[in-house]
């Protein structure tokens, strides 16, 4: 047996550099059965502790070997709603993977690829619509925004009885997973088939609706005949980095460049509406998995140079592993130790440059990381004409802000305990809105949680 | 889906539309924007709503045909849909009574100020409003202004209504002749706005604009909307559209929604015609 996962195939950097499709082409069936067949099948299953949504990887890898593939995705389905999606999206390095026995002495299995092949060998075979609706009603949910932590919850209750309407402000549902991360890495139509397994599960989904505006949490409760509210609103308030020269033109915040390039396609303009500016030199301000998205978009879009300017070293890039090597095979430029001081630009407010500043690693911080210090006249001018700032997102503020008895910390985070349950009785909460920006299947774990302690909530309520 | 019930031309290349909208209508307060976007393939704009029915639970937007969306939009006829309408967006106008307020709306600038004035006329205030055009043709809502003004001065830039001129001239005339005014609503052109700024500033009269620019998603999310107010980037979409006009950095306004003049050039050459007579 070899101690490597199976390889999955990709595109070229050379060619997907210039394309706009899914770079990792996924594990076919013979592929597949082969990696199944590295499992160890440990009573254990140490790889489960690693899941935030406790899927049953043991089995559903033995389902795979056996060639059961329809038994595998229901094993994956029990737990996770969303399996094309976190197979693709998932650290799994950091996760269920980091657990696997093999990994001590050589790759562990490839369970990411192999939860990714099962859930896209389901979505292929065009299953009748599974009548999975409930007889019974057990309650009324409203659930505030349609990314992971909502879409959990939703198909949790749904699946448990509940009817369930989810309120988006967007025009497409789907959150992160349909504005923020890329087509080349999770293609739109992956996201709207999941979506759409939702429905048939009986989840309403109702879009252009801003919660807060349209509706107020209390209205919901009191008016409209909810038992329970979950708020998964997400991070989607952009930070900018309060230096001089931030508002000239050419400088976005990440969640606005891809917002613009993936919910409104402008990859595509001017045969679709929105546009995007991006020049010749693109600087990506940051190192986590947004600016490697944003700095892959950039490429895609026709830049020469793109460039990630991050201010600490290569070994505190909090980008996954996968994601950094995808970006410098497709020929991205890190200037590392490498900080922002001003944006630089023209007479009719165009961005020419931005001015950095060298740093060097002193004393682990606050956050245990070696905190940058920036090197005395070490400044240099970068030329760029395009600048992307992903240096993070706060909470969105909107439902907090109308929701009164509602309980949010510093930083304007909703505050709720691990069950998302808040400071107001009927209101639970999950995702980056309580946590703070975070990964996709750590939102869903909240989802799932939450969506246990509503129906707990509920029937109590009820009794 | 939302339908259009009903279109009216107010102006050469200006229409109005009436939008079956119940959930916002129910809600919307002057001040208040939506975004639509018409087709699937279709940008997001911000649009002031310019009057409301709630128990028709209808909306009317008021929009001149100048970029793509817009002229896309102005071909659409009664019965058609408009694919999303999301709102409604921002805070609403802070309506109270503070004695004499001027309202000043400049080109289409006239739509949105229309509910704001009446909002303040029932909050019993004395409504003197200033409504401009380039010409006479152009000018939109003359009727409805004099309804909910005590006075109502127009002016166009040719002289062929009311006074020739600009809208700060008028304004520039109530001040000479002290009438005492506790604040200026202004909403039209960025340079009209930054005119008004600068004749009430030196006087200390309180004034308010509302700001228009490029969005994407109207909720806070994108931060295209940014405009430097008293040094400090706000977002119009969510902090506004309503600010201090002495506060507001007009001039990076100005930059701001000129992002995308060449690719508005592209567009031009990629446009087709009316989409429901082909």
């Amino acid at each position: 047996m070899s101690s490597l996962k199976n390889k999955m195939p990709e595109q070229s950097p050379q060619v997907r550099r210039h394309n706009f499709d899914e770079v990792a082409l996924g594990y076919g069936a013979d592929i597949a059965k082969l990696e199944a067949a590295r499992c160890l099948q440990c009573k254990t299953a140490p790889c489960r502790k690693g899941c935030p949504v406790e899927v049953d990887i043991p089995r559903f890898i033995k389902e795979i070997k056996g060639g059961h593939f329809d038994a595998a995705i229901e094993t994956i389905k029990k737990k996770n709603n969303l399996p094309a999606v976190c197979g693709r999206v998932c650290p799994q390095e950091d996760q269920c993977e980091k657990f696997c026995v093999l990994g001590k002495k050589g790759e562990p299995v490839g369970i990411g690829r192999l939860e990714r092949f099962a859930a896209d060998y389901a979505l292929q075979q065009n299953h009748e619509e599974q009548n999975l609706k409930a007889t019974e009603q057990l309650g009324n949910v409203a659930v505030i925004g349609a990314g992971p932590a909502s879409l959990t919850a939703a198909g949790d209750l749904a699946g448990m009885g509940y009817k369930v309407t989810v309120f988006e402000a967007l025009h497409a549902p789907g959150g992160v997973l349909m504005y923020g991360i890329p087509e080349f890495r999770l293609p739109k139509d992956i996201v709207r088939k999941e979506i759409a397994a939702l429905k048939d599960l009986g989840v309403e989904m109702v879009v252009n609706a801003v919660i807060g505006k349209i509706f107020t949490i209390d209205e919901l409760l009191a008016d409209k005949g909810y038992d329970a509210v979950f708020i998964g609103t997400g991070a989607g308030l952009p930070h900018f980095m309060e230096i001089p020269g931030e508002n000239f033109n050419g400088v976005y915040s990440a969640n606005e460049f891809l917002t613009r390039v993936n919910l409104m396609k402008a990859y595509k303009f001017p045969q679709t509406g929105t546009p995007v500016q991006v020049g010749k030199a693109v600087a990506v301000i940051g190192g986590g998995n947004v600016a490697m998205d944003s700095a892959r978009t950039a490429l895609r879009l026709g830049a020469e140079k793109v460039y990630i300017v991050y201010r600490r070293s290569e070994e505190e890039l909090p980008a996954r592993a996968e994601e950094l090597e995808h970006a410098i095979e497709e020929g991205v430029d890190f200037c590392l130790l490498t900080a922002p001081v001003r944006v630089c630009g023209d007479e009719h407010g165009w961005v020419t440059a931005i001015e950095c500043i060298k740093m060097e690693l002193g004393e682990p911080d606050a956050s245990g990381r070696r905190a940058p210090i920036p090197i005395p006249d070490s400044n240099y001018n970068l030329e760029v004409d395009t600048v992307v700032m992903a240096i993070g997102q706060g909470p969105n503020p909107l439902v907090q802000g109308t929701t009164p008895g509602l309980h949010v910390n510093k930083r304007g985070n909703i505050a709720a305990d691990d069950h998302g349950m808040t400071s107001k009785e009927g209101v639970f909460a999950g995702g980056d809105i309580v946590t703070g920006a975070a990964t996709v299947i750590l939102a869903m774990g909240a989802g799932k949680k939450a969506a246990a302690k509503i129906h707990e909530y509920v029937q109590n309520k009820r009794a | 889906m939302y339908t259009v019930t009903k279109i009216e031309e107010l102006s050469p290349g200006v229409k109005a539309f009436v939008i079956k909208a119940p959930l916002i209508a129910h809600k919307c307060q002057p001040g208040q924007f939506v975004i639509l976007r018409i087709d699937e393939d279709g940008e997001r704009i911000p649009l002031t709503i310019a009057d409301f029915n709630r128990e028709a639970g209808t909306i009317n937007l008021i929009f001149q045909e100048v970029g793509r969306t817009s002229r896309q939009l102005g071909t659409l006829c009664t019965g058609e849909t408009i694919l999303d309408v999301a709102g409604p967006l921002g805070q609403a106008t802070h309506i109270k009574q503070f004695g004499t307020v001027v309202c000043i709306g400049g080109g289409i600038g006239v739509a949105p100020v229309y509910p704001i004035a009446r909002a303040y006329k029932e909050a019993g205030n004395k409504v003197i409003s200033i409504i401009g055009a380039r010409n006479a043709d152009l000018l939109i809502l003359e009727k409805e202004m004099a309804a909910v003004s005590d006075t109502l001065y127009i002016t166009t830039d040719d002289g062929s209504k009311g006074c020739k001129g600009l809208v700060i001239n008028p304004l520039q005339e109530l001040i000479a002749d002290r009438e005492k005014i506790a604040l200026v609503m202004a909403i039209g052109p960025v340079i009209m706005m930054r005119g008004v700024a600068d004749v009430t500033r030196p006087y200390g009269i309180p004034t308010i604009v509302s700001l228009n620019p490029i969005m994407v998603d109207g909720t806070g999310m994108c931060g295209g909307c940014r405009v430097s107010v008293a040094n400090q980037n706000k977002f119009a979409c969510v902090d506004g559209p309503e600010f201090n006009a002495h506060e507001v950095d007009f001039d990076g306004l100005m930059t701001r929604q000129r992002i995308y003049r060449e690719h508005e050039k592209m567009e031009h050459r990629f446009e087709g015609g009316c989409s429901c007579h082909r």
